[in-house]
């Protein structure tokens, strides 16, 4: 293997960690900052609703998907289009409640922890809980593409969820599992920055 | 695999962060820049790291010793310049310039994390939080190589700006 293809090599690899090795220093940042883990969880929340305000209009603007119609093809998205573009994985979609408005999202392997382990005095710390602001701010803001002048002005379609981690590999799970709950639409409005 | 436009909003997000949670005042905004940079000096070394992981894997699987992989300390400024850069902000380091006594000058022209914001000279006093990290990252990956620095940086006209690295001789 020429001297090349092994740079190449190793610029892929290093890229694949940036964002796991930043988020990491990040959360250590954090629960050197904050007392307990519960103000860190909702720290990171926070910062992942901020970031995911933004983060949905770089989505819309690459990934070319349509308005979706209902809960099951948002999940769709967010499963095979989002995760699969920022994180590259694509979890599977499972435990749909009976009135459709709940799902989760299951990770065999949740990138954002490879090589971390918890230490013995953060039980209560939920390490990845920036996805779960991640998702919530991404939906609160998700756009529907407007259509052309001489049609009327599609209505933005924002939708409140609550996302959260009932299984963590982290903590000894088999695997990663978030659950979306979806609370109510949003009609035109914008939501609230989270300060 | 992680875009990078998601890693350009989680350097803004802790930079924003950072701030917030800080009083105002030249002590607090020192304490500031302090906690990027730190955070940045992680990160630098677990790429290295990571690299350093990777090639020695390669090494043993092809029975090789590449024992030579940098000639100097100009190879090793020439790799953060181009692998390292190119890893971290998909481009290179447009220039290096050095005395050849241990002080390097690194400059990009269009520098990721200062593309958003505007173009010129406003909001010149706010660049430095944007850079704080990243001096952090040279520092930390030379550390893992074996160098010990002190980095610095400057920005004149934005989105151009110069790192300043100052090889400690021990």
């Amino acid at each position: 293997m020429s001297r090349q293809a092994n740079r190449g090599t190793e610029s892929k690899k290093m890229s694949s960690e940036l964002f796991t090795l930043t988020y990491g220093a990040l959360v250590t940042q954090l629960c050197k900052d904050y007392e307990n883990d519960e103000d860190v969880n909702k720290q990171l929340d926070k910062m992942g609703f901020n970031i995911g305000v933004r983060l949905i209009e770089d989505f819309l603007a690459r990934s070319n998907v349509g308005r979706c119609h209902d809960f099951r093809e948002t999940a769709d998205v967010i499963a095979k289009v989002a995760f699969k573009m920022y994180l590259g994985i694509t979890p599977s979609i499972t435990n749909w409640s009976p009135a459709g408005d709940e799902f989760s999202l299951i990770l065999e392997n949740n990138p954002l922890v490879d090589f971390v382990e918890l230490p013995d005095n953060h039980s209560s710390l939920i390490y990845s809980n920036l996805l779960c602001g991640v998702l919530r701010g991404a939906l609160e803001m998700a756009v529907a593409r407007q259509l052309p002048l001489r049609f009327p002005t599609v209505p933005q379609v924002q939708m409140a969820v609550e996302a959260k981690f009932v299984q963590d590999t982290l903590k000894g799970d088999g695997v990663t599992e978030i659950r979306m709950r979806f609370i109510r639409r949003i009609e035109d409005n914008l939501p609230a920055g989270e300060e | 695999m992680a875009d990078e436009a998601l890693f350009l909003l989680l350097h803004n997000e802790m930079v924003s962060g950072v701030y917030k949670s800080a009083e105002q005042g030249e002590v607090e905004n020192g304490r500031c820049i302090t906690k990027l940079e730190n955070m940045g000096f992680r990160v630098g070394q677990g790429l290295i790291e990571r690299r350093n992981t990777v090639l020695l894997l390669v090494d043993l699987f092809r029975f090789t010793k590449d024992t030579a992989r940098f000639k100097d300390e100009l190879d090793i400024m020439k790799f953060i310049c181009k692998d390292f850069w190119t890893t971290v902000f998909k481009k290179q380091i447009d220039n290096l310039r050095t005395n050849h006594q241990g002080i390097y000058v690194l400059q990009d022209n269009k520098f990721r994390l200062l593309t958003q914001m505007s173009a010129g000279k406003q909001y010149l006093e706010h660049a430095s939080k944007y850079l704080a990290f990243t001096c952090g990252l040279i520092r930390g990956g030379l550390s893992n190589l074996g160098i010990k620095s002190i980095v610095t940086a400057e920005v004149s006209s934005m989105p151009a700006c110069k790192f300043q690295v100052m090889i400690q001789k021990l």
